[in-house]
């Protein structure tokens, strides 16, 4: 840590799972050392954008809400990704904004109203020491976070911001069409990997006509997608390298959608994998969801990433 | 997979991968090749390159596609692998010898190991510690590589119900394949033993004690020798 750090935040209470994420790991997959980052990528840089932080600043993410947190100076903060019911001193936080919260206001998040997954940036960013490149924090591989040892947010930790956080003025507002209502059914655009034709005719025409269902194996390793049974000739490969949003297809025909701390290697035959933002939509999903898989084009994902990309000014 | 298709050939593996097929079967000569090309990558793709996750047949390479969009990423590879040569001299890889204590207590599917290949202890002892692996690929968990080839007599499946609990430096076997486990883990493979060495260290340089290509031996340790170098000699329960 060079830049001159503060403590912010104190954490009092927690839920399920609340984890620091920067933009991920990498650099280091080749020796078995997973992704990690945030698994929605858009409204990890939405809500980094709305404090104004330049592309891979540290921020927490939120899984199903629980989280209560304590000012210990006064902040500029900003919420992207799931709508948890935030509340800052009892009143409500309305997602997609920047906000002050004043030394000793109670922010605190209850339960999903929309999504699965809430950001929260701080001006500045959140300071932790960086493990192989990354603050990144992978739970299972016991990298990154506070402590550095991939350890999630616990009651007493205490949240370390750069000190710009404490004057910076708030003021972006979100572009509209940013805005992502995540209780409307998804669709998640898919780009047709090499093992496509080893799926029988049947298989392939299900995959992208019928409606798929999340199920409650998802984590931030995989999900898990109940319907029809997909066949394919291939049941298994020779291990190799694994890229985000990768569907694979396992000998029971319910594909897994691989997210940001999958394993670097795997063997099962794949549909595809889920573009960038197709994998950040996926994130957002609840069990028993409704998705939808569609085929795309290298050329229409390069274009919607990019734009994002710029957008967030990266 | 695309039937008939000559190798190699390059696949889409998303909108930041493509997934380089060098061969089809999982073979040592394979390693001079993929070492050759993943240092290509590295030198020609600069900037845009992101991971590099070389593995048995593969090699997966992640780029930026903002910095280097997919199909001149694309082209690039063609290029790369147009007159990729094996790199032999690079290829020799680091020798690691990895202290084992080989003992029914941090191994304990070493008696049933030994009974199924018709051999006792010792013999399979002297069978897994007197070969020189290679190893190929590193995933699963930081710092696990999966080695090989192992002797024919010792192949075995996988456990039909992976342990919940493999205590770090376990030795194992499966298929025809070593492996020693970095951390613990949930684990499927036989455990016959454990090594004294630190497979992952957040601390060290390069992090990793293995890397894909490297030669590795197992090295039998009495309890008193791998306990001295920091081996942990706490038994484990069989159905642990």
């Amino acid at each position: 840590m060079t830049e001159y750090t503060v403590i912010g935040l104190r954490v009092e209470h927690t839920g399920p799972l609340a984890l620091l994420q920067d933009a991920g790991r990498f650099g280091v997959r080749r020796l078995g050392v997973t992704q990690g980052g945030p698994a929605d990528l858009h409204g990890w840089g939405w809500a980094n954008w709305l404090v104004g932080n330049p592309w891979g600043a540290a921020a927490l993410e939120v899984t199903l809400g629980g989280l209560g947190l304590v000012a210990e100076r006064d902040l500029c903060l900003a919420l992207g990704g799931a709508d948890l019911g935030a509340s800052l001193d009892g009143e409500p936080v309305a997602p997609w904004t920047a906000f002050r919260m004043r030394e000793g206001q109670r922010l605190a998040f209850a339960t999903p109203v929309a999504g699965l997954r809430a950001y929260l940036a701080v001006a500045g960013g959140f300071a932790a020491e960086p493990v192989l490149g990354s603050v990144a924090t992978v739970v299972r591989e016991g990298l990154g976070g506070l402590d550095g040892r991939g350890g999630k947010l616990a009651a007493g930790d205490r949240l370390a911001v750069v000190a710009e956080a404490c004057h910076r003025e708030a003021g972006r507002r979100l572009p509209e069409e940013e805005r992502r209502d995540y209780r409307e059914p998804a669709r998640l655009t898919l780009l047709p990997g090499a093992q496509v034709a080893a799926f029988d005719g049947r298989s392939l025409f299900q995959a992208f006509h019928a409606e798929w269902r999340v199920d409650d194996r998802a984590d931030r390793m995989g999900v898990r997608l109940l319907g029809p049974r997909l066949r394919c000739r291939i049941e298994t490969l020779i291990s190799e390298g694994i890229g985000l949003g990768a569907v694979q297809v396992p000998a029971d025909g319910q594909p897994i959608a691989l997210l940001n701390d999958r394993q670097t290697i795997g063997g099962y035959p794949r549909l595809g994998a889920l573009t960038p933002l197709a994998a950040s939509r996926l994130a957002q999903c609840l069990p028993g969801q409704a998705v939808r898989l569609a085929p795309t084009t290298a050329e229409r994902a390069l274009d919607a990433y990019r734009r994002l990309r710029i957008a967030l000014g990266a | 997979m695309s039937r008939g298709q000559a190798l190699p050939r390059i696949e889409s593996a998303g909108l930041d991968g493509w997934m380089v097929r060098l061969f089809a079967t999982i073979d040592e000569a394979n390693l001079p090749w993929l070492t050759a090309l993943t240092r290509r990558c590295e030198a020609a793709l600069g900037e845009a390159l992101v991971d590099l996750v070389p593995s048995y047949t593969t090699l997966l390479v992640v780029f930026d596609p903002l910095r280097l969009p997919p199909e001149a990423t694309r082209r690039r590879l063609v290029e790369l692998l147009h007159d990729l040569t094996p790199d032999e001299e690079s290829d020799r890889g680091e020798v690691r010898e990895l202290p084992t204590w080989y003992d029914p207590g941090v191994g304990p599917d070493l008696e049933r190991l030994a009974e199924r290949a018709g051999m006792d202890i010792e013999a399979v002892i002297d069978c897994h510690s007197t070969r020189e692996y290679r190893v190929f690929a590193l995933g699963f968990a930081p710092g696990f590589a999966f080695m090989g080839l192992l002797d024919e007599r010792l192949e075995c499946p996988r456990l039909e119900t992976p342990r919940q609990r493999v205590p770090a430096g376990s030795v194992a076997v499966a298929g025809r394949q070593t492996a020693a486990y970095p951390v613990v883990t949930p684990g499927g493979w036989h455990l016959i033993g454990r090594t004294s060495a630190r497979l992952f260290d957040r601390d060290r340089e390069g992090f990793s004690l293995l890397r894909v290509g490297d030669r590795v031996r197992f090295v039998a340790v009495d309890r008193a020798t791998f306990a001295r170098q920091g081996g942990d000699t706490r038994p484990m329960e069989a159905n642990a």
